[in-house]
């Protein structure tokens, strides 16, 4: 297989494209800066993109609304736990956790035992959860313990260490989805679940295991965000429902389900992150960013779409 | 087939009655001409855009841009078609006629609704910050009169609700263009093979949720009187799950408008109502989602019913 006909290829070289021009227009200067802000900021991103894959790879109408409220929660929940004290980082983290473990398996028990369709379940789940957060935040912001806030802007081997946790985490989901034989089920089911079934796959069983992975991720991912930027906020999940999608569509993975890309995903949301500043360094208001940003969406999308027709 | 399979239309009438029935339990005060006008003023717009996301899940796909839209369009009627109505007007048509090149282009390039939708509500809220790049404007006159006409027995927004279920339902379930526009949901390629252009219906289909959408957002300038690019975001899912809560179904071309309005009415209605209850506003959100799982829940006795039979 020629390297030109993988999906991933795209949103790297885009991504790459993005920095060559920002470095272009500021003739070299913060080369360094700008890639380790895109590494931290693209974590994040890349953190739900992972877990909203492995939920479109189900299949068709399969993905999750309740991402960010799953943020807010999980990382509320977890702060407030901590309560600035030191040494409770890995008790906020096993809140964090759990939440998202909780919140999946109730997700999960929605679309199962109601059979209610997954964009709906987790839509109205979502509304809940945002009031849990609401309700036990009550607006104060609560700063993250200073061992914990170091770690989440703190660097090793000149990587930022919010970026090995997300690259971590994608070899873990790579190792998964390929060399497993759950990833193996999860790509049967995603292709065509009634098959899938009469083949012995424990469908049901795959499907909630993904859903649970998804919000376990979000949590985490909550509980890095509300850590790096100093304490967790209502709105703080807002941007990566769209994101979420968005990097998972970018990275080549296919929307249909059945077909995902772990290293596009990654591309993808530095490309996110890297677009949003070359638009800035470029001077666009907030307006034709955001229309610039949906025309470029489309138009990758559009010449992935057209490329894999071609092959 | 059982009865309640056949009747979908049941679930969202029953959801809606027993939701009202609660209401005039809690505040009696509101069995009247005025209090159905406070209960439902905002259901107008809700119902319009639910009309408009009904159209595109009727060809199966999905439209996550729709809220976008509409604020775009408020924006666009509280300030050019305030100003020159003429040329606010052209935009609006030019608006409804990039929606239809929008379902075009999806169906030619076979590329998913869901994510050209995306992409297309970062490109609309764009355009309406652009346009009003802080809340403000103003309502043309006509339309706010229009939207606050008080017509004889109930209230504007009882009366339109049915108008729009009237004429959504005879667009859809009794003409003949209609029956074949579900037929695409239904089955595409037999639609194809029958000779009729799917690309042209894709297109009819989301020109007219761009039409509705273009309704939606100028009614609901027409009840807040001004606009921001933020105003109707929320739209986007609460259209979605009105259609569903109408009895609708994500795929199959299974829609109903009169149970789409039905279901916008009741999504109204259920805030409304929790106001009612005097929950803390820090439930009031999560309310409605409870709300929203319960009706849905209802479904299962019909899907279950249906499947027996």
């Amino acid at each position: 297989m020629n390297i030109l006909t993988k999906p991933w290829l795209w949103s790297c070289v885009a991504a790459a494209l993005a920095y060559a021009l920002i470095l272009g227009l500021t003739s070299g200067r913060g080369a360094g800066e700008l890639a380790y802000a895109a590494l931290s900021f693209g974590a994040f991103a890349a953190i739900v993109g992972l877990g909203q894959m492995l939920v479109i790879t189900l299949g068709p109408g399969n993905v999750d609304l309740s991402i960010p409220a799953t943020m807010t929660l999980a990382a509320t929940l977890a702060l407030k736990a901590m309560g600035t004290d030191p040494g409770t980082a890995v008790l906020g983290l096993g809140i964090a956790l759990a939440v998202g473990f909780g919140v999946g398996v109730a997700n999960y028990a929605l679309i199962y035992l109601l059979r209610l369709p997954p964009i709906i379940a987790t839509l109205a789940a979502s509304l809940i959860y945002q009031s849990l957060a609401i309700w036990s935040n009550r607006g104060l912001r609560i700063k993250p313990p200073e061992g914990l806030a170091d770690f989440a802007t703190g660097r090793f081997l000149g990587l930022p260490n919010v970026t090995w946790v997300g690259l971590l985490l994608a070899i873990v989901v790579w190792i998964a989805l390929e060399r497993s034989v759950w990833g193996r089920w999860l790509l049967a089911t995603g292709q065509n679940m009634r098959v899938a079934r009469l083949a012995g796959v424990p469908v049901e069983l795959v499907r909630a295991s993904t859903y649970i992975s998804v919000s376990v991720f979000a949590a985490l991912a909550g509980y890095l965000l509300a850590s790096f930027s100093g304490g967790a906020a209502l709105n703080m999940g807002a941007e990566y429902l769209l994101m979420s999608i968005a990097v998972v569509v970018i990275g080549g993975s296919s929307i249909a389900g059945g077909n995902s890309n772990v290293p596009g995903v990654w591309g993808a949301a530095l490309f996110m992150f890297l677009v949003v500043s070359m638009l800035n360094s470029y001077g666009a208001g907030a307006g034709a960013r955001n229309v610039l940003t949906g025309a470029i969406i489309i138009g990758i999308v559009i010449a992935a779409s057209t490329r894999r027709a071609r092959t | 087939m059982s009865f309640l399979a056949r009747h979908r239309i049941i679930l969202p009438v029953v959801s809606l009655t027993v939701l009202l029935a609660a209401t005039f339990y809690m505040q009696p005060r509101a069995m009247s001409y005025f209090g159905l006008n406070l209960l439902f003023n905002l259901a107008v717009p809700i119902a319009l855009a639910t009309i408009a996301q009904m159209m595109i899940i009727m060809v199966n796909d999905i439209d996550l841009s729709l809220g976008a839209f509409v604020s775009l369009v408020a924006c666009v009627t509280a300030t050019i078609l305030n100003d020159t109505p003429a040329l606010g007007l052209l935009i609006l048509l030019a608006l409804i006629l990039s929606y239809a090149l929008l379902g075009a282009v999806i169906h030619a390039l076979e590329i998913p609704a869901i994510v050209v939708t995306l992409g297309m509500s970062f490109v609309w809220g764009g355009l309406a910050l652009f346009i009003l790049p802080s809340p403000g404007g103003a309502s043309p006159d006509w339309l706010r009169t229009l939207m606050t006409v008080k017509p004889p027995f109930a209230p504007m927004a009882v009366v339109a609700s049915v108008i729009i279920a009237l004429v959504a339902h005879l667009l859809i379930i009794r003409s003949g263009i209609g029956t074949v526009l579900r037929g695409v949901g239904g089955n595409a390629r037999s639609v194809a093979q029958a000779g009729w252009p799917v690309i042209r219906l894709k297109a009819l289909a989301y020109g007219l949720a761009g039409l509705f959408g273009v309704l939606a957002g100028m009614a609901l300038v027409g009840l807040t009187t001004s606009a921001d690019a933020n105003i109707a975001l929320r739209y986007t899912l609460l259209s979605i799950a009105g259609v569903i809560l109408g009895g609708g179904e994500f795929i199959g071309g299974k829609v109903s408008p009169t149970g789409a309005v039905i279901g916008a009415l009741t999504l109204t209605l259920a805030a409304s109502f929790l106001s009612f209850l005097r929950l803390s506003s820090d439930w009031q959100i999560g309310a409605q989602g409870a709300v929203l799982i319960l009706v849905l829940t209802a479904r299962l006795i019909f899907r279950q019913k249906g499947a027996e039979a």
